[in-house]
């Protein structure tokens, strides 16, 4: 009787084991920057090969440091992001959209343009009418390449290998 | 037989403890459910147990990056309603090239916009750093800097503000848990115009005690030394010399104007931060930059010096 019972419940713990191995293998993560790069090589100097945007979904083929190997699209596109683009947590663009139900949690949702929110601002904004943005506005548009920083790098002597991310 | 027994209670047990961390949650909305059915609390009374279980692990790792780059796009607009920015797309270009090169070997490369830098028109020796992103550094700061090595050790120390999230530890903890709370609350379900004015109290808040801190009282001195050692390791990672910092330092020290509204009032004495870097034990040695590297710089900014 025992044997019996215990065969069963180490199938039991087999079978956990098992499907937490399978969702390690399915590592999905969520872009959680405006617009992410995928790149060919794990650097930011690294050619573009594909964007993604805020709240796609990617799945994780391989972990190198700080960066994830990681496929869009069902595997149509694939490249290196940093893991400080990507975020564990799914990303709702919506409230009530998709799998968003009533009992969600902040440990395993966040929610796009809610919180601290482009809708908070613009209600900021109607109450304090002193403060401008237009250079705020001017400033993010400033868009460096990588080729443009992979110029400046080389021709100062600085490091091409340089790589960010906690150590 | 006792053996097998044994063998089968520390299965059972490991079972039991795998599904148990994961049910914390569920248990209290259960239980919660239960109380209210079974009339021994009130509805209300259950959702408050219920906020509060959640509230307890509210934190700052809780703000999202795209609610860090709403919070910074203000904080950078009051910033902006103190000190003009300098008109000057030359020096603005070569700042954000370098700025973003430099926070490529950051700890935190990538922000919801990105990093974005800014030059002030004003002779005062400041520069401020917003969760989002946004940096300021005024001409007088950029005064103090004799190479391009110099200006990135200034680039680095507020990128490692971002990185260490000063600024948004400066947000009162009270106001942290309101706001997280609402929304956590209010997630599940399209927001209400109430929510929203609720949320822009705190927003406008936070904004308050991010701008007091940064403009008027300062960092405590940890973190500023915190962000230069965060400004020596970008350094070095990207192949400046991390002494530029100090030689940054030694020119501030010199051209500070006492009781200033500036670094003067709300950052440490640059012979404190030297001192502490020296104690770190951070390798700082002087070198003369390549001159590629010195030609730019002045072609970029020697207008300013």
């Amino acid at each position: 009787m025992f044997r019996y019972i215990s065969m069963v419940i180490c199938l039991a713990f087999l079978s956990v084991l098992f499907l937490n191995g399978a969702a390690v293998a399915q590592k999905i993560m969520s872009v959680q920057v405006r617009e992410g790069q995928l790149r060919a090589t794990p650097s930011h100097l690294g050619k573009i090969v594909a964007k993604t945007s805020y709240g796609d979904r990617v799945t994780v083929l391989e972990e190198r440091g700080a960066w994830e190997k990681v496929s869009i699209a069902g595997g149509k596109f694939q490249g290196w992001m940093h893991n400080t683009a990507l975020t564990s947590k799914k990303i709702a663009l919506k409230a009530g959209q998709g799998n968003v139900s009533t009992s969600v949690t902040g440990d395993e949702i966040a929610l796009a343009g809610k919180g601290f929110s482009e809708e908070v601002e613009t209600q900021y904004r109607k109450s304090n009418k002193n403060l401008d943005y237009t250079w705020i506005d001017w400033m993010e548009a400033i868009d460096i390449s990588s080729e443009q920083m992979e110029h400046f790098i080389t021709s100062g002597y600085l490091s091409q290998d340089a790589q960010g991310g906690k150590p | 037989m006792k053996k097998l027994f044994w063998r089968t209670g520390i299965i059972f047990f490991t079972l039991m403890f795998m599904i148990s961390c994961a049910a914390v949650e569920t248990v209290t909305t259960i239980a919660t459910d239960v109380g209210v059915q079974s009339g021994a609390i009130t509805k209300s009374q259950g959702e408050s147990i219920r906020k509060s279980t959640q509230a307890v692990s509210k934190s700052m790792e809780d703000f999202t990056p795209e609610q860090e780059y709403y919070i910074g796009r203000s904080v950078g607009a009051v910033v902006l309603g103190k000190y003009k920015p300098l008109s000057d797309a030359k020096v603005n270009a070569y700042l954000n090239l370098l700025g973003q090169t430099l926070a490529m070997a950051s700890d935190m490369p990538e922000l919801f916009g990105g990093y974005h830098f800014l030059v002030l028109d004003s002779d005062d020796i400041n520069a401020f750093a917003t969760p989002g992103g946004h940096i300021f550094v005024t001409r007088g700061l950029i005064r103090c800097c004799r190479t391009e090595d110099a200006l990135a050790a200034v680039l680095a120390h507020e990128i490692g503000h971002v990185q260490l999230r000063h600024g948004m530890k400066a947000i009162e903890k009270g106001r942290v848990t309101e706001a997280l709370t609402i929304l956590a609350q209010e997630s599940a379900k399209s927001f209400g115009s109430e929510d929203v004015i609720k949320l822009t109290k705190e927003f406008g808040g936070a904004i308050s005690d991010i701008t007091n801190t940064m403009i008027n009282n300062g960092y405590s001195r940890s973190y500023e030394y915190q962000a230069d050692a965060a400004s020596a390791t970008i350094l070095k990672r990207i192949g400046y010399n991390p002494g530029a910092l100090i030689d940054m330092l030694n020119v501030m020290a010199r051209q500070m104007k006492p009781g200033g509204n500036d670094f003067a009032k709300t950052h440490p004495s640059p012979q404190s931060r030297i001192a502490e870097l020296k104690d770190s034990g951070i390798e700082l040695t002087l070198a003369d930059p390549p001159a590629a590297r010195k030609e730019r710089f002045i072609k970029a900014a020697g207008h300013l010096l």
